[in-house]
């Protein structure tokens, strides 16, 4: 039996209102995510509870750990009166309760529907003393009808160089750069902070969930892990010599904020997920650090390279389909089209100006063979749809693919987000050189597992 | 094998070593004045008194009311309880979110609640996600007529027999009219079409959305079908078939030649709630989700309800035999009986298994608006003791039992909440139902006998209502539980502190739990979680001669 048993090919007919099966969620989740990666803060949810209730859950059973975040649970009545009173309370007994350095506010769809100002409302609270000495609240407006959870992380983060970034003297830091990582996993910052290190250079990333969301077992639960990037750090960006940010969706309007208040230049460059996305990150390390690759480094880059050239016959020439955020989506399909498979469908809900040219330059001289949407109804039922009418040979995206995945029969590599059923994205990187050894790994061991599990007994092959 | 008559559960003594006054002391530590008062009617303490007739007098538990901002809370909201509660096991139902994106996807396949359409000509969209995706300028514009399209959509591709509309938070306050988009769609396209007012901020938790629920399910869809249902024809209310567990109370039912007609609304479709109205007999499980719509079709249809629970064994069989009792046929007995004696022979050879193993260990079940009570049955059977509990989103009734509900205050938030003004209806109205009920009372059968979760545990246990992360490690601290049982919010933070937590919303991907065979189940997974060897392997070797100093990176 299927499970998608509704879906079919032939003519697909365009919807002009109904999404089925999206390919992003909401702006206040993405927001969670970026303050959870500021030390000793606890993100908050300005609205219903039942937002902070699903991001929780969600982000929980993404990366199998706690997610602490507090709401100002809207009732009736603070719809038609306004949600002033439940946020005040709320600082109040987040400070007193859990005594958090930060509490990172931001909104939803009720409260940016009936207009709530978080700032005033922030500005009564500290005059009415609800907000203790050396204690911050920051916030971000994450409108859940516009864009989408990038655009979050893209708001929260940015509203750290907003409230903390600043400049303490014209000079700036010798050796030291800001990295702005992009929504990827705890693994994924632990990682560029080592490739940065490895590079001889001082960076301060933000946010960095390494150490907050992937947590060892101690017997003992802290509300407020060891790690996230800290208020001093945040401060301190301001006077660092240059910002790198990873994903122009997600980490781009955070850079261009810090350069307009403090004047520290920046480069926007794809997530270095594959081969040149790295090369691209390397590249601009180099300028920070007089020039030099270090061996280390390099070695990687050249077992990528070993493995790539031993195992082409297992790339060359298939096709994937690729759901998910842009930011994401770009980088990966870049990567595919280095090892030769053909990225031919590719869908992102999250809207923006940027992607779809981008999508073409990744494309090249493929690009006619190949499907991407992006924005409204750019959706996982369409591009079903489109799979019925012409299969590929692989699936990258988040869980949700599993449906399509075994009502089709095509080998799927999760990445992305949620991963709702399998471990290993939280604690083993896919970003840099070994990252992209990581993502082979796994697209090698579906590809053969499907050739292992359906040739004849008389193919069936002992070694590669 | 006989089957057993009364509880095997041997009674456990209470631990004397709690101190629950003093626990709850600490719980409200570290609270705001405002925040601690409005706790302390929250956090109880289980001392039943007797009153002059010698009648056990329960403590009063302050429920269903506003939580704390800031608090850190385990509850939802109406549109989770609604949407994904309620309607959401029912596959045959095109489900439409009406609202920006995140509202419907994180409910999209989020719950486990199974189902089983037989072929791929049966309808099935419960792997789907249905929204209109609202945007910045249907916020402003109104959203009523990309709703229109969306249902137009929907129809035009999936001929489905019903369309249910779902409104989140902007929907009300920016007044669009789901009811009647919803209607002259119904008119438009000739299948039902029905709308849910379930913005996320009405009531206290998930349980007003089903409330909400409920009363639109009554309205639009039960009584729609009146085909004649055989002798011993019952609904099974408020179970949806977490991990599976409708599956296996089905097959009791079967094999017990009991008529399932509608489950609300676990493995359910459309057309089994059109024609729940001619069941003899509502059989209600959890009582919080769904005891509206009972009273309802008993007003209405004239059929009357029971509590059941079919988690536990002993529970199991006793519901078996209570429904049996109902329709005093002997044939039916019988057949309850010889299911029964088949079933418990591997239950028996569980508990002998896995009580000695279990024995004596703590629970601690802060989850649903049953599930804190049922559970107990199962922990009491491998003899362990429920030493603290209390519901996410139950009712005083709940706790207290049915008999508090007239001096329960109906305060502003459940106010907005409809109460439907049920009459008989003239023509559907089948007397022969109370006439029915009204015997087996004579014979003290009793019905819409819900006694609560206090009277069932023991004294000086902590009863919380809506409990707070703050609490949940105060509580932890204080009193070592071998195992606790919670949903995913809380889960990692408990196993953090090394404690097993056992997801009971979830069932963490394991089940079923009901009946027979999920009690088998449950027992093995309890004994696994308390018994892993892995707790005890938390400290490092070198922990005591050099412990790992803190250096910056």
């Amino acid at each position: 039996m299927t499970l998608l048993r509704h879906t079919h090919g032939g003519t697909i007919t365009e919807r002009q209102a109904l999404t089925i099966n999206p390919a992003k969620t909401c702006q206040p989740i993405g927001a969670m995510y970026a303050a959870l990666g500021i030390h000793r803060c606890l993100p908050h949810s300005h609205g219903s509870q039942g937002c902070c209730s699903y991001h929780r859950s969600t982000l929980s059973r993404h990366y199998k750990e706690p997610v602490m975040a507090a709401t100002s649970s809207f009732t009736e009545g603070s719809s038609v009166f306004g949600g002033q009173a439940n946020l005040h309370q709320a600082l109040q007994t987040a400070f007193t309760t859990y005594e958090p350095d930060v509490v990172a506010v931001h909104t939803t769809c009720l409260s940016e529907t009936i207009g709530d100002d978080i700032p005033q409302i922030v500005q009564k609270a500290t005059e009415e003393g609800l907000i203790p000495e050396g204690k911050y609240v920051i916030h971000a407006n994450t409108p859940s009808y516009v864009g989408s959870a990038c655009t979050g992380f893209a708001n929260m983060t940015t509203a750290m160089v907003d409230y903390f970034s600043a400049s303490a003297s014209p000079d700036k830091v010798a050796g030291r750069i800001n990295v702005i990582p992009g929504w990827v996993e705890p693994a994924d910052m632990r990682e560029i902070k080592r490739i940065v290190r490895l590079m001889g250079l001082e960076a301060i990333v933000f946010p960095d969930t390494s150490g907050v969301l992937d947590c060892p077992q101690t017997g003992k639960h802290e509300l407020f892990p060891r790690g996230g990037v800290t208020v001093d750090q945040l401060r301190a960006t301001g006077d660092s010599i240059g910002t790198i940010a990873l994903g122009p969706v997600c980490s781009g309007p955070a850079a261009a904020q810090l350069t307009t208040r403090c004047r520290v230049p920046n480069t926007v460059l794809p997530l270095p997920i594959g081969l040149h996305a790295t090369d691209a990150f390397i590249m601009a390390l180099r300028k920070y650090n007089g020039g030099k690759v270090p061996r280390e480094i390099a070695d990687e880059r050249g077992r990528l390279l070993d493995l790539i050239t031993d195992m082409h016959q297992y790339f060359y020439g298939r096709t994937a389909a690729l759901w998910g955020d842009p930011d994401q989506l770009a980088s990966l399909s870049q990567f595919l089209m280095t090892i030769d498979i053909l990225p031919k469908y590719v869908v992102t809900g999250t809207p923006g100006t940027k992607f779809l040219k981008r999508m073409g330059e990744v494309l090249g001289d493929r690009k006619s063979e190949a499907q991407v949407r992006q924005g409204p109804r750019a959706d996982m039922f369409l591009m079903h749809q489109w799979i019925k009418n012409e299969p590929v040979d692989l699936l990258i995206g988040n869980t949700y693919g599993k449906y399509i995945a075994r009502d089709e029969n095509i080998p799927f590599v999760r990445h992305g987000f949620p991963l709702l059923d399998r471990v290993g994205h939280q604690y083993i990187p896919t970003v840099g050189y070994a990252g992209a050894i990581r993502l082979l790994e796994q697209i090698l061991q579906v590809t053969l597992d499907k050739i292992d599990r359906e040739s004849p007994e008389e193919q069936f092959e002992l070694t590669l | 094998m006989s089957a057993p008559t009364t509880d095997t559960a041997t009674p456990v003594t209470p631990n004397e070593s709690i101190d629950a006054a003093g626990v709850r002391k600490k719980m409200l530590e570290n609270y705001p004045a405002k925040t601690r008062r409005k706790r302390e009617k929250q956090i109880i303490v289980n001392e039943k008194q007797l009153d002059a007739d010698g009648a056990k007098v329960l403590p009063v538990i302050a429920a269903n009311t506003r939580t704390a901002p800031g608090i850190i809370t385990q509850r939802g909201c109406c549109y989770a309880g609604c949407k994904g509660v309620i309607l959401g096991p029912t596959r045959d139902i095109v489900n439409i979110t009406h609202g920006p994106v995140g509202c419907g996807y994180y409910s999209w396949l989020t719950r486990r609640n199974q189902t089983h359409a037989p072929t791929d000509e049966h309808d099935n969209f419960i792997t789907y996600c249905f929204t209109t995706d609202m945007e910045e300028e249907n916020i402003i514009f109104g959203g009523e007529k990309k709703l229109s399209q969306a249902i137009q959509e929907a129809y035009d591709l999936f001929h489905p027999k019903a369309i249910a509309v779902f409104s989140t938070c902007p929907v009300g306050l920016i007044g669009d009219d789901v009811h009647q988009v919803a209607l002259s769609m119904k008119e438009k396209l000739g299948i039902n079409i029905f709308g849910f007012s379930c913005e996320g901020y009405k009531g206290v938790s998930q349980s007003a959305g089903h409330h909400i629920a409920n009363n639109q399910i009554f309205k639009h869809v039960i009584g729609e079908n009146d085909k004649p249902r055989g002798r011993w024809a019952v609904n099974l209310m408020g179970e949806y078939n977490i991990g599976g567990d409708s599956f296996l109370i089905e097959d009791l039912f079967r094999r017990c030649g009991i008529d399932l007609v509608a489950t609300f609304s676990g493995n359910s479709t459309y057309d089994q709630f059109a024609n729940s109205h001619m069941a003899k007999l509502n059989c209600v499980m959890c009582h919080r989700s769904i005891n509206y719509v009972a009273d309802m079709i008993e007003k209405k249809y004239g059929v009357p309800w029971i509590k059941v629970n079919f988690i536990g064994a002993t529970a199991t069989a006793k519901s078996l035999r209570k429904i049996a009792d109902f329709f005093q046929d002997d044939k039916l007995s019988e057949n309850v009986e010889r299911v029964i004696g088949e079933e418990y022979p591997a239950v028996a050879a569980a508990q002998k298994k896995y009580r000695p193993r279990c024995t004596g260990k703590k629970a601690m079940l802060f989850v649903g608006g049953s599930r804190a009570h049922h559970y107990q049955e199962l922990f009491s059977e491998l003899g362990m003791e429920t030493v603290a509990a209390g519901y996410e989103f139950g009712h005083r009734d709940d706790y207290e039992g049915r008999r508090v509900i007239p001096s329960i205050k109906v305060d502003a938030d459940s106010r907005n909440i409809e109460e439907m003004n049920v009459q008989p209806d003239p023509d559907k109205f089948r007397p022969e139902g109370p006439e029915m009920a009204r015997k087996a009372e004579q014979r003290g059968y009793r019905f819409h006998d819900y006694d609560g979760l206090m009277i069932d545990m023991k004294e000086q246990t902590l009863i919380i209502d809506d409990i707070s992360q703050y609490e949940t490690e105060r509580l932890i601290e204080a009193i070592r539980p071998d195992v606790f049982c919670a949903g995913i919010k809380e889960k990692y933070a408990v196993q953090k502190m090394g404690v097993p937590c056992k997801q009971l919303h979830s069932y963490d991907y394991g089940g079923p739990y009901a009946a027979f065979q999920g009690a088998v189940n449950f027992y093995a997974e309890i004994d696994r979680m308390v018994n892993a060897r892995i707790w005890s392997h938390i400290p490092a070797p070198w922990d005591e001669i050099s412990p790992v100093k803190e250096v910056s990176e």
